[in-house]
């Protein structure tokens, strides 16, 4: 079986937010782009499965949507052990537009599990998993913390508001994995970095698909009140302010 | 414009959140010029059914026949089912591992635009435009939704339950959708029995490295007890292993948003208020005066949590003893 994990490339996770003056746009002066989070879980979790020979997977390709901009992004990921990297030439901020590109890819090739992660840290829109299971009228199961093989069938644990299930779907399926899936993502190491170089990059136009939706404008929080700060020796008057001014007590 | 919302149920009683999500539909309807429709999925008595009229809906669908787990799939089907039935054109599911499975398989399949983690009701109609949380809860950003139809996952504790006194209909209904043709099954199930779910509390108790070790958690037990609410936790300390995984909040956590959330011990980095940072008020006690939770906190003490913890236990019990 062959893995493709989608991967999302996102401003780093403590990147300083600011939108051009007319709030329409992301600034990304300055900003250091990264592997989503949870796509970088997903991709360390292919890694281990494939790197277990007792486990029936036969390689793991990665694929993303952007302009050249991800290509760093994807040359990371081969540097970490991925075994070829796809990426559609297009840019856009709609989800159904990118899941659109992406069920593209996985429908070309001969897949048998599509790991993606839970949300992308910047538009954090929980979408395109889902929709790419739709789209090619596969299974998904979604929150899932871990991944395993039995037999001919793969058994995912997922969480649920309350508690955990282990559910096994029969492949190809699409995975959204949240924390869990992975303990620590991999860092690459230098022998990984030089083998990268020499590792398939393809770059495919994109299909044509519809967009649902469009960013309109983009805003700050309201900056906060200063803290209120009681003294240690005061705890009393803290129980009083929680009660009569916050009222939360 | 019509609009339907998707319950959720536990055991065969609502979530609180479903009260949330039909107040939210009705004012929902109330802009698009609609009914509340709301449609519940699996067995739930007939009586707690009719307790959705008096958040507004104006008609309950009951399926009750569905999988064993949530099968994407098949409740998809189901839910696009509803759809049709009633003629909405606007879907409300809530923003939690439930919607988040099953909204973005429905916006393809209703071909209706999804709007994600919006924090509160459109501004307009048609077009559909409304706010949502965007870079992790760092910033907001308004979508138009350029389909006929949409999508929306509202973001849990942004909309105030509010009670009508109206009325529902209850309907049986039964979509033709298989149900066996569940393509997953279900092997096991871990219930975290008897314990208030993190997501449901008002009031939420956390604790990070700075409580030193899982030795120290009584107390953060015992004001949550006191306080009815739940625990919860920084990373660090659920991959420590000190709590368990399902109290881990932040960024890559749990996203929550109640009326009270105490941090004891824990820092503030970006990643962890990326989860609570919703909460209405947030009190901080930390040994160090320029830890960043304090730049998000409404109170804050500078102090070692492990004393503050038990003069706090005490205080609150003598304040509600008077
Ligand atoms: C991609 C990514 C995602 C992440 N996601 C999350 C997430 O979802 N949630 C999350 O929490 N973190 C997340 N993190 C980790 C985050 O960056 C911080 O490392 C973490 O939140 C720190 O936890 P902490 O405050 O408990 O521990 P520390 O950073 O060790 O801070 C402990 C604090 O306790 C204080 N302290 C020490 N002793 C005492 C005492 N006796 N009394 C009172 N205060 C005391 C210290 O002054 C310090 O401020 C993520 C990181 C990355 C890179």
């Amino acid at each position: 079986m062959r893995i493709l994990v989608c991967i999302s490339n996102v401003p780093d996770t403590t990147t300083k937010v600011k939108f051009s003056t007319d709030l329409t746009s992301f600034d990304d002066s300055g900003v250091q782009w990264i592997i989503n989070p949870w796509d970088e879980l997903a991709l360390t979790r292919a890694m281990e499965l494939k790197e277990d020979a007792s486990n029936p997977v036969s390689g793991v390709s990665v694929v993303s949507v952007g302009s050249a901009l991800v290509e760093p992004t994807l040359r990371k990921t081969l540097a970490i052990g991925a075994d070829d990297a796809i990426r559609v030439d297009a840019n856009s901020s709609d989800a159904h537009y990118v899941a659109a590109q992406l069920a593209a890819v996985a429908a070309n090739g001969d897949y048998g599990a599509i790991l993606c992660g839970i949300e992308s840290s910047d538009y954090n829109g929980s979408a395109v998993g889902g929709m790419i299971s739709e789209i090619l009228g596969i299974p998904s199961v979604s929150a899932v913390s871990g991944l395993k093989f039995a037999g001919d069938k793969v058994v995912l644990s997922r969480d649920i508001d309350g508690g955990k299930e282990e559910v096994s779907v029969p492949a190809p399926f699409v995975a959204v994995v949240q924390k869990g899936i992975a303990r620590e993502p991999r860092i690459a190491a230098m022998r990984g970095i030089m083998m990268a170089r020499k590792k398939p990059l393809q770059v495919v136009p994109a299909v044509e698909a519809e967009t649902f939706t469009a960013y309109k404008s983009f805003a700050m929080p309201e900056p906060k009140a200063p803290c209120r700060m009681v003294d240690a020796d005061n705890v009393k008057e803290l129980v009083h302010l929680l009660q009569n001014e916050a009222k939360v007590l | 414009m019509s609009v339907l919302v998707y319950t959720e149920n536990w055991d065969g009683k609502f979530k609180k959140l479903s009260y949330e999500l039909v107040s939210y539909a009705k004012t929902v309807a109330a802009l698009a010029g609609g009914d509340v429709t709301a449609l519940s999925i699996g067995s739930v008595d007939q009586d707690e059914l009719s307790t959705l009229g008096n958040y507004g809906a104006s008609l309950v669908l009951s399926a009750d026949a569905a999988p064993s787990g949530l099968d994407n799939q098949v409740y998809t089907s189901i839910i696009a089912a509803a759809m049709e039935k009633c003629g909405a054109r606007i879907l409300v599911l809530a923003h939690n591992n439930t919607g988040k499975a099953l909204a973005p398989r429905l916006s393809v399949k209703l071909k209706a635009g999804l709007a994600a983690a919006v924090i509160a009701v459109p501004e307009s109609a048609g077009p559909l435009v409304v706010n949502k949380k965007v870079y992790s809860g760092k910033a907001f950003a308004k979508v138009e939704i350029l389909t006929d139809k949409a999508i929306l996952t509202l973001s849990q504790n942004s909309f105030e339950i509010c009670e009508t006194g109206g009325t529902a209909t209850v309907e049986a209904f039964d979509p033709d959708v298989d149900v066996a043709a569940a393509a997953t099954s279900i092997q096991d199930v871990q219930k975290q029995e008897g314990k208030l779910l993190l997501s449901d509390a008002d009031v939420v108790i956390s604790g990070g490295r700075g409580m030193k070790s899982p030795d120290n958690w009584a107390p953060i037990e015992e004001l949550a007890t006191l306080l009815e609410g739940a625990t919860a936790c920084s990373r660090p300390v659920s991959d420590e292993g000190w709590r368990p995984h399902s109290e881990h909040t932040g960024q890559t956590g749990k996203i929550i948003a109640p009326n009270l959330y105490m941090a004891f011990g824990i820092s503030g980095a970006i990643q962890h208020l990326a989860g609570v940072s919703s909460s209405k008020c947030i009190v901080a006690v930390n040994t160090d005066k320029d830890a960043p939770i304090f730049e998000a906190a409404d109170y804050g003490i500078v102090g070692d949590a492990l004393k503050v913890l038990p003069e706090l236990i005490s205080e609150i019990r003598a304040a509600r003893a008077q």
